[in-house]
């Protein structure tokens, strides 16, 4: 089987493990959102789901556009985040204050002792 | 107890071949319903789990989608073998056999229109995923530089480098795209997925669907590609979900 499920006679099958079973998310994108839509009797509008359009379509749409949505819970939930983003983003501000805090003391240090030797450490500073 | 409602997969012609299915969703047989040249593949599904109610229940439940969202595509699939197949959207449920029926009597025309728009084709799926740029080349760092302005330094080459190789990316993708639609009898774009659906870190800059009577064009495409800034995926062949629409009248 491929990952679309049509056999493709002579076709070498992928050694990857997703291609095992069709992706979730190609089938979702499918069934889902294209195909024929005709009204049946039973009236479901699938874009009226609650999960299908908070859940399913956010995973099937990409983060960015999620965010442009306004949707953004999965940032506050734990067991999507498991809280690593967060963390990253933590770490990546602090590191960049030190950065700035450092910069600032080699500054005031250069400027200091620019002052004492001159021809050694000028014109480096931008 | 009400009658059981009936669940429309595809339609195809009246002759296409029986497809190679054990049974559809909530597993059931899946039976063809003939009317006006065209075929309909339905099956029976119990009219409670169906109903509205139910059904927007159910639709909330990741593991009753998954299932049901894979037996849909199951027998869509297996028509598809048979030769060329209109999908319908999921959960599309009628009352019963002969509103079925008056429906292929009622769009027969379009429904024709639309089976000579994909007959002979499949879709493809191709995926592509920005490739992380090589090891960081060192900034120029100034000689002497503080450790705070090596660092800043070196930040800002690699967010430059980031955002140079996120834009040379998408801009190979496109160039991909327009390559892929070139080899193809239609395209249809889909938004990129999240990377925890794909599994994988890289950022996916093209998701697409491609309607051909030949993959051998697509896939030379996608083998030039094959050392590009963009690694792409290749997935089908489909059932031409991207591509079967009813012409308005």
């Amino acid at each position: 089987m491929t990952s679309g499920g049509m056999p493709v006679p002579g076709r070498a099958r992928t050694p990857d493990h997703r291609q095992e079973s069709t992706n979730l998310a190609d089938i979702l994108e499918r069934v889902l959102d294209k195909g024929i839509v005709i009204a049946g009797d039973i009236r479901v509008n699938l874009l009226d789901i609650e999960l299908l359009t908070i859940k399913i379509r956010l995973l099937v749409a990409s983060v960015d556009k999620a965010r442009e949505m306004g949707i953004d819970w999965w940032e506050h939930d734990p067991t999507l985040s498991s809280g690593e983003r967060d963390l990253a983003e933590e770490n990546r501000r602090l590191r960049e204050r030190i950065g700035a805090l450092e910069q600032a003391r080699t500054a005031e240090r250069d400027g200091a002792s620019r002052e004492v030797e001159p021809a050694e450490r000028g014109g480096r500073d931008g | 107890m009400a009658d059981a409602l009936v669940y429309l997969y595809a339609v195809t012609d009246a002759d296409h071949p029986e497809p190679a299915v054990d049974a559809g969703v909530d597993g059931a047989p899946v039976r063809r319903l003939v009317a006006g040249g065209l075929a309909a593949f339905v099956s029976s599904v119990d009219p409670v789990r169906f109903s509205e109610e139910a059904l927007r229940r159910s639709l909330e439940d990741l593991q009753w989608l998954e299932t049901t969202a894979r037996a849909h595509h199951a027998v869509v699939d297996a028509v598809a073998r048979g030769g060329p197949v209109a999908p319908v959207r999921f959960a599309t449920v009628y009352l019963d056999d002969d509103r079925v029926r008056d429906l292929l009597a009622e769009r027969g025309a379009a429904f024709a229109a639309a089976l000579d728009r994909v007959r002979g084709r499949v879709e493809w799926g191709v995926k592509g995923f920005a490739v992380p740029s090589a090891a960081p080349a060192e900034p120029d760092a100034a000689p002497g530089a503080g450790p705070g302005a090596s660092y800043l330094a070196r930040r800002l080459a690699e967010r430059n480098r980031a955002a140079k190789g996120q834009e040379e990316a998408l801009a190979a993708a496109e160039a991909v795209h327009r390559e892929l639609a070139a080899a193809a009898a239609a395209s249809r774009r889909y938004p990129a997925q999240d990377p925890r659906l794909t599994g994988r870190r890289e950022e996916m800059v093209l998701n697409a669907a491609y309607l051909v009577a030949d993959d051998g064009p697509l896939r030379r495409v996608v083998e030039q590609h094959a050392d590009g800034p963009v690694q792409l995926e290749l997935t089908g062949p489909w059932a031409p979900y991207s591509f079967a629409t009813l012409e308005e009248q």
